[in-house]
């Protein structure tokens, strides 16, 4: 197990490498560099030159780059044009944002779709079957942020139910912990706090986690029909094991595998969906920042915004790994 | 290479193995074809595209005023659209545009960035995948590396990242980002379909008579590994679409105010307009969600009819 771990951890590093090339080239190849960037309209030659000289970027490409990479392995990723505000403390606030929106989504996903999934491939044909599938197909094609628009207008504007914007009402006496509200609220035992956060969390969850459950049904019901005709399980049920030991032990255990290797694969999705998601809910996360970053042309902070998410991404890769290698022995030999 | 690279990897040569098998007697296109007919949902996929196809053609014909003249713009005041009236049947944009005649041209540029961006999207993937197909080696290995790095990111990001280079965005800045998503994809697909080919009993008869590599790769493999993605260039415009519309929202996308494009429309429409007169995005949203269903039920229906597995 532990050289798996070893083997895995080794293989993410040339993906880290090649990812942050790739990055440092995309600031190079923007119309007139980045000092073109920096300055915007008000670029001269003569300006772009003394921009380049405290950048560093009259130096060779070479050097350039190891001090990028030495920059961006000691965290230090500059400051924000727009806030000048280091991007790291920027980041620090958005992570637990986002990782929290991306959580309830999952829960919201996983726990309605494998029932969903389950149910749909138990009564294949039928007409509840038929429109989950539809549903998934639906799902799929409505844009994430329309979605967005439609539950908060038509929900939360209209009907008055949850919230419509931000994390929690603003005034709220709340206490920092650690930075997930509804982790903190819990931990101060502040049921008020709790309440409003969860309030706010509810929409976006739904629309963010709304093409994973598509996904997860989809899968879970081909999962759980593939299952339904393997040997073993007419083996169970003719050795006379009760039909609710054959689902519940026999067919479901074995079909949720799949199951978790799509949900491993909705990680790049909550990720790229919080960028729409939040910008709808005024969510202050990732997302937003992005967001922002981009409406201003903020390059530093997108530059780290990239690489940070890619990051992010590519070691929940890793942990999605191990941890199949430990529901499913067969994983640790490949 | 990370976990979820190869999950995808692993996805996209499953449905490349699709086109592997040899088949004896009715071709598995006529085959596929006959199945499609009887299968309700192809039809309503297919009937959902054609009539959006046609629409597109037409639209100028069929629009009943010039989508771009600002007809009611002396009524127009803080830049709020005006709601539906005689002659205006679902009211106008906040230029004193009618939206009618917006919505159907619209459907028009929509289908250009879908068709474009899956066409190069396509072309390059399909390049990139039958040289290392055809080739095999270590052109195929440094070419897989390459494709899964761009894997390894998130798709949408990807997107973001190469519309956010262009100094002044334009419709073309639009179709290119969302193209470069779906060129890792096909040169997967195409790669893995052509690999299957290799080994193959017609491969292997063809290359047994002596015919030249050339003709090999050209006239047996390329063609009966062409099913897979032609399959994924069919849910590709659904999400071309899609993704194109997610960066209008984002501020990426076409800024010439005079274009309609639904993308566009329901972009600006969503982050500008959703709580004075949100018919101005739920209209152009609603067009995109049907397209996209159509695209994709055709799609899936398609992959149905093309698997093998499904013959009897």
């Amino acid at each position: 197990m532990l050289r798996f771990i070893v083997r895995r951890l080794i293989g993410v590093i040339p993906t880290l490498f090649v990812l942050s090339f790739l990055l440092f080239g995309w600031l190079r190849l923007l119309p007139g560099g980045p000092a073109g960037a920096l300055l915007g309209d008000k670029a001269t030659p003569e300006s772009i030159a003394s921009v380049n000289k405290v950048l560093g970027l009259d130096q060779p490409i070479p050097v350039q780059y190891v001090k990028f990479l030495g920059r961006m392995l000691t965290g230090d990723f500059g400051n924000s044009l727009s806030k000048s505000r280091p991007v790291v403390d920027e980041l620090a606030d958005a992570i637990p944002a986002t990782v929290e929106l991306a959580l309830a989504a999952l829960i919201f996903a996983v726990g309605l779709g494998i029932p969903l999934g389950y149910l749909a491939a138990r009564r294949k044909g039928g007409l509840f079957d038929n429109m989950t599938i539809i549903g998934t197909l639906v799902g799929v094609a409505v844009p994430v942020f329309f979605l967005g628009y439609l539950l908060k207008k038509y929900i939360a504007v209209d009907l008055g139910w949850f919230e419509t914007s931000g994390r929690v009402t603003a005034g709220l006496d709340e206490t920092k912990v650690t930075g997930f509200k509804v982790l903190d609220a819990i931990l101060t035992r502040e049921w008020d706090v709790l309440f409003d956060a969860l309030s706010h969390l509810v929409l976006p969850a739904i629309v963010l986690g709304t093409i994973p459950l598509a996904v997860i049904v989809r899968i879970t019901r081909a999962s759980v029909l593939d299952v339904m005709n393997e040997d073993y399980v007419r083996t169970a049920e003719a050795k006379g094991l009760y039909a609710k030991t054959v689902r519940k032990r026999h067919i479901l255990r074995n079909a949720l595998l799949p199951v978790s290797t799509t949900i491993g694969l909705q990680t790049g999705l909550l990720l790229a969906g919080a960028v729409l998601t939040e910008k709808v809910f005024v969510w202050n996360g990732l997302g937003s920042l992005l967001a922002e970053g981009i409406e201003r042309r903020d390059y530093p902070r997108l530059q780290a915004m990239i690489l940070v998410i890619a990051f992010v991404y590519v070691i929940v890769n890793l942990l999605v790994d191990i941890s199949y290698a430990i529901i499913d022995p067969r994983v640790r030999v490949r | 290479m990370s976990g979820i690279a190869t999950q995808k990897r692993d996805k996209i040569d499953a449905l490349a193995a699709t086109a592997a098998t040899d088949e004896g007697g009715v071709s598995l296109i006529v085959d596929a074809f006959r199945r499609l007919a009887r299968n309700p949902v192809a039809i309503v996929g297919a009937a959902i595209v054609l009539l959006f196809v046609l629409l597109a053609i037409f639209a100028p014909l069929i629009a009943p005023k010039d989508p771009t003249v600002r007809y009611l713009i002396d009524e127009i005041r803080q830049n709020t659209p005006l709601p539906p009236r005689p002659g205006f049947p679902l009211g106008t944009d906040e230029n004193g545009r009618d939206l009618l005649s917006r919505l159907i041209v619209g459907s028009r540029q929509s289908l250009i960035v879908g068709v474009m961006a899956t066409l190069i999207g396509l072309v390059a993937g399909m390049i990139i995948g039958g040289i290392a197909g055809a080739l095999g080696g270590w052109v195929d290995t440094i070419l897989m590396r390459f494709t899964d790095i761009l894997l390894s990111v998130p798709s949408l990001l990807l997107a973001i990242s190469i519309a956010a280079l262009a100094a002044r965005p334009s419709q073309w800045t639009v179709i290119i980002a969302v193209a470069i998503v779906s060129v890792p994809i096909f040169a997967r697909l195409l790669r893995g379909s052509m690999l299957a080919q290799r080994n193959t009993d017609h491969v292997l008869a063809a290359r047994a008579l002596g015919v030249r590599e050339n003709t090999i790769v050209f006239r047996h493999m390329l063609p009966n590994s062409l099913s897979p993605v032609i399959v994924q260039a069919t849910l590709t415009l659904a999400t071309s679409i899609i993704d194109a519309a997610a960066l209008s929202f984002l501020g990426l996308g076409d800024p010439d105010p005079n274009r309609a494009e639904w993308g566009s429309m329901l972009g600006e429409g969503s982050r500008v307009y959703f709580d004075v007169r949100p018919e101005m995005a739920i209209y152009p949203g609603l067009a995109i969600v049907i397209v996209a269903l159509g695209f994709t039920l055709l799609g899936e229906s398609l992959r149905e009819a093309l698997d093998p597995k499904n013959r009897r």
